[in-house]
């Protein structure tokens, strides 16, 4: 199932566009996971997800961690900790 | 009662503060927060998750008002470039008496701080950088969880 990725700030600068779908095979589980897959896609993508210590995501628009399961996600998004305010 | 708002047009402070000023409320509170010229700072660029920032601010002022007898809440977050002295955003919360409103006032702005999905970035000398998150911030809204 495909799934909607979305990406802010640095995340989006270094991955070269701040949306894509992408088809992930069976074997990835989490957003973890998915990062790890995602690297190959890239050069830009390699170094947005380096350092998974900077990285929050979000699943369907909640926060979650990076180990959370993807389970039906339909939009996945992945962002620096957030700076509002 | 409960009304946030996201937008890229500047915060009107008396207008927003009118809002919240409803039947009953004897004591309205209120925070703005301004960009900041220190450092050399030229200009303030935020950018936001358009499908999930306003549901986050609901979801944070749904639960000030559960927390305290807020009779009214107003949240309004600017977005796109900003130069300092402009307002970024504003909180305002109105209740019976002034301790609820200053308390759910103070909640509000420390939750949003790491709990909105925003990111700011700083041009200064013609250079432009995200800026990184603080531990502070984190402090600030973890001593909001319930004991």
């Amino acid at each position: 199932m495909p799934v909607r990725m979305l990406y802010f700030a640095w995340v989006r600068e270094a991955v070269g566009t701040g949306e894509e779908s992408v088809a992930p095979p069976a074997g990835v589980r989490t957003i973890a996971d998915l990062l790890d897959w995602l690297v190959a896609r890239s050069p830009g993508h390699a170094a947005a997800f380096a350092d998974r210590a900077k990285l929050r995501a979000a699943i369907d628009q909640r926060f979650v961690p990076l180990d959370t399961p993807l389970g039906d996600a339909a939009e996945v998004a992945i962002f620096p900790p957030v700076t509002g305010g | 009662m409960i009304r946030v708002l996201v937008c890229e047009a500047p915060i009107d402070v008396a207008a927003e503060l009118e809002t919240v000023e409803v039947e009953g409320a004897g004591g309205v509170a209120s925070f703005v927060g301004r960009v900041r010229g220190d450092d050399g700072v030229t200009a303030l660029t935020l950018e936001h998750y358009p499908g999930m920032t306003q549901a986050a601010l609901e979801s944070l002022a749904q639960e000030a008002a559960s927390r305290w007898e807020l009779l009214a809440a107003r949240v309004v977050h600017r977005v796109g470039r900003m130069v300092p002295g402009d307002r970024i955003v504003l909180v305002a919360t109105a209740a019976a008496h002034r301790q609820a409103a200053l308390e759910a006032c103070a909640f509000l702005i420390d939750r949003l701080k790491t709990g909105a999905p925003f990111w700011k970035k700083e041009e200064r000398a013609g250079e432009a950088h995200w800026v990184e998150a603080r531990a502070s911030d984190d402090a600030a809204a973890q001593r909001w969880q319930a004991p």
